[in-house]
């Protein structure tokens, strides 16, 4: 367990990117060291999350394939820190 | 604009607006604060649902391109939506404060921290000239009624324990045209605002609205009008795709046909470098550029002496629209851009119909479900050139002059790179003199950075000045590129 890393998604698919992802393009850089090796950031266009009337909880960003709505750098930074330190 | 969630509420309230459009359902828009903020759902940001819907509902309002500052919060939305649908040209005024978003920021004033040690020397007692200040318990005490603000005690404290409490917008505005009244509410003074969006992007409660012509051209669209669509150069990088899917997307949207504004940008950059030379060779200490909106509402409300020093050229916008109309008089041109004050200039000159931002192409694109990633490439039908693509960055407009005048050893270019409080008195102190230290050619932009920086930007500035110059990187130089003339037949 302790090499193997989680996966984070972004999408910078158009509905995501408008709704607040453009925030997201620079997170790489700002995951603090110590959890930094164990992310991989892995880049999409739509997620398929956005159809329908979902828009406006994005952007959508998933975290080893749990889906987080409305994601802020915040956010994301919260939910590896949880993942990752349990 | 860097705040998530005000970024994400505003958009969100205009992608709802264009919905509603689409599927004729404006009947509907005074249900929009109650979907966005459902009973016995969360307030996430504001103490409840009922403040959240009641600044939502203004939000709507200036969404529906209407002022919020006349609304007496009996009227239903439903009835403002009618208006929007009935009236044939957008209001004058441009902004408008959400006065239900605007009450966070206490007003401006010097505050003595608990950083005070209530040392003994007080200096800041024997600096103030007002006497202000007094020594109570132990500590430094403004007395609020005869302080001015001056902000000299601050300057004097050992341990920087005093400090000025800001209004971002107040703070931000380059020529104090916005000031909380006794409500606590910013109010706008248009007498003295020169539409530069400052204040937009300053504000944290995203108070600060331009009122959106979206229904005025999704209108022109429904009645079958040619809209035609004039992307300013700042439109490169405002989504991770190149600017000619962009230019599909919007042609999936409804626009008949797109134009970059570049071209008009190759003509003011020609047109300014012959201004230029025959003002120097006439014996002129200066010359300004003319193409930023917001400049030109600056020299018109409030350095008037400027006006000899500024270039008569038009700028690219006015070029752009008059060829496009030129081309098809009976078409509807929408001038695509980052700016609030191109909204005021399209009042003002005959060409351009409506103004659209970016986040409202943003907010079309979302309604319309459109994935721009996959849309095919547009062609243009004009070609730009480098320097014409280059305008939306600092530094890139006083470079096409030098670029179009080829061999002029006498120009020394300079910018002004953002307009504010000490910028302004700088261009004051040249108009008065008649002179300009720092060079004969003075490019302003009243946005850091340039158009890049407007308010209504999708794509942060360093991304989007990267995208913006390898994509001028890859066209043509001005001089190599030939005049282009409308096709009439
Ligand atoms: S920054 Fe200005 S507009 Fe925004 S909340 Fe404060 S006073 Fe109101
Ligand atoms: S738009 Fe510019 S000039 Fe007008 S109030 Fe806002 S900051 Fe001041
Ligand atoms: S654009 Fe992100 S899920 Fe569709």
């Amino acid at each position: 367990m302790a090499d193997e890393k989680i996966l984070l998604e972004l999408c910078f698919g158009t509905t995501c990117f408008v709704m607040g992802a453009s925030k997201l393009q620079e997170i790489e850089s700002i995951i603090p060291p110590q959890y930094k090796n164990k992310v991989e950031v892995k880049a999409h266009t739509c997620l398929d999350l956005c159809k329908n009337s979902t828009y406006m909880k994005a952007p959508f960003v998933k975290l080893d394939g749990e889906i987080i709505s409305e994601a802020t750098v915040e956010k994301i930074l919260k939910a590896i820190e949880r993942k990752i330190d349990g | 604009m860097d705040n998530s969630n005000t970024t994400h509420i505003k958009r969100e309230v205009l992608v709802r607006l264009i919905h509603a459009f689409i599927n004729q359902e404006m009947g509907n828009v005074r249900e929009l604060p109650f979907q966005m903020r459902p009973k016995n759902g969360e307030a996430p940001y504001r103490c409840c649902i009922y403040k959240e819907r009641a600044i939502l509902r203004q939000r709507a309002i200036a969404g529906l391109g209407l002022s919020v500052e006349t609304d007496d919060e009996m009227t239903s939305l439903n009835t403002y939506a009618q208006q929007a649908m009935d009236r044939t040209e957008p209001e004058k005024e441009i902004l408008t404060v959400v006065d239900a978003a605007c009450k966070g920021c206490v007003p401006s004033r010097v505050y003595v921290t608990e950083l005070c040690q209530g040392c003994v020397a007080r200096p800041c007692v024997s600096t103030c000239k007002f006497g202000a200040i007094q020594i109570k318990d132990g500590r430094s005490v403004i007395d609020g009624d005869k302080c001015k603000n001056c902000g000299m005690c601050m300057q004097v404290c050992p341990y920087s324990a005093i400090v000025k409490l800001k209004v971002p917008c107040e703070d931000a505005c380059p020529v104090g045209a916005i000031h909380k009244n006794e409500m606590g509410h910013a109010v706008i003074d248009f007498d003295k605002c020169i539409s530069c969006g400052a204040c937009v992007g300053a504000c944290p409660f995203a108070a600060v609205h331009e009122k959106s012509q979206v229904i005025d051209i999704l209108k022109e669209m429904k009645a079958g009008k040619k809209v035609v669509a004039m992307v300013a150069p700042a439109v490169v990088g405002q989504l991770p795709v190149s600017v000619n899917k962009i230019a599909q997307a919007l042609i999936e949207s409804g626009f008949s046909e797109v134009f970059e504004v570049a071209q008009g940008a190759d003509t003011t950059a020609r047109t300014e470098a012959d201004d230029f030379k025959e003002r120097m060779e006439r014996g002129d200490e200066f010359m300004t550029t003319s193409c930023c909106a917001a400049y030109n509402e600056l020299v018109e409300k409030h350095i008037p002496e400027l006006k000899p020093f500024r270039s008569d050229t038009r700028t690219p916008m006015y070029y752009t629209a008059k060829f496009v109309k030129e081309q098809y008089p009976d078409c509807v041109t929408v001038f695509i851009g980052p700016c609030v004050a191109k909204r005021k200039e399209a009042q003002k000159e005959e060409y351009t119909d409506y103004v659209m931002n970016f986040e409202e192409m943003g907010a079309l694109f979302v309604a319309l479900n459109i994935e721009v990633a996959n849309c095919e490439d547009y062609h243009f039908a004009n070609e730009a050139s480098k320097e014409g693509r280059n305008f939306a960055v600092t530094g890139g407009v006083a470079e096409s002059v030098k670029v179009a005048l080829k061999d002029f050893p006498e120009l020394f270019p300079t910018c002004v790179n953002g307009l504010n409080t000490k910028s302004v008195k700088d261009l004051k102190n040249w108009a008065k003199k008649g002179q300009c230290p720092e060079g004969n050619l003075v490019e302003i932009m009243a946005c850091e950075g340039g158009c890049v920086a407007g308010s209504a930007c999708l794509n942060n500035k360093r991304i989007t000045t990267k995208k913006i110059q390898a994509y001028a990187g890859e066209s043509k130089c001005i001089n190599d590129l030939p005049v282009i003339e409308p096709k009439t037949n």
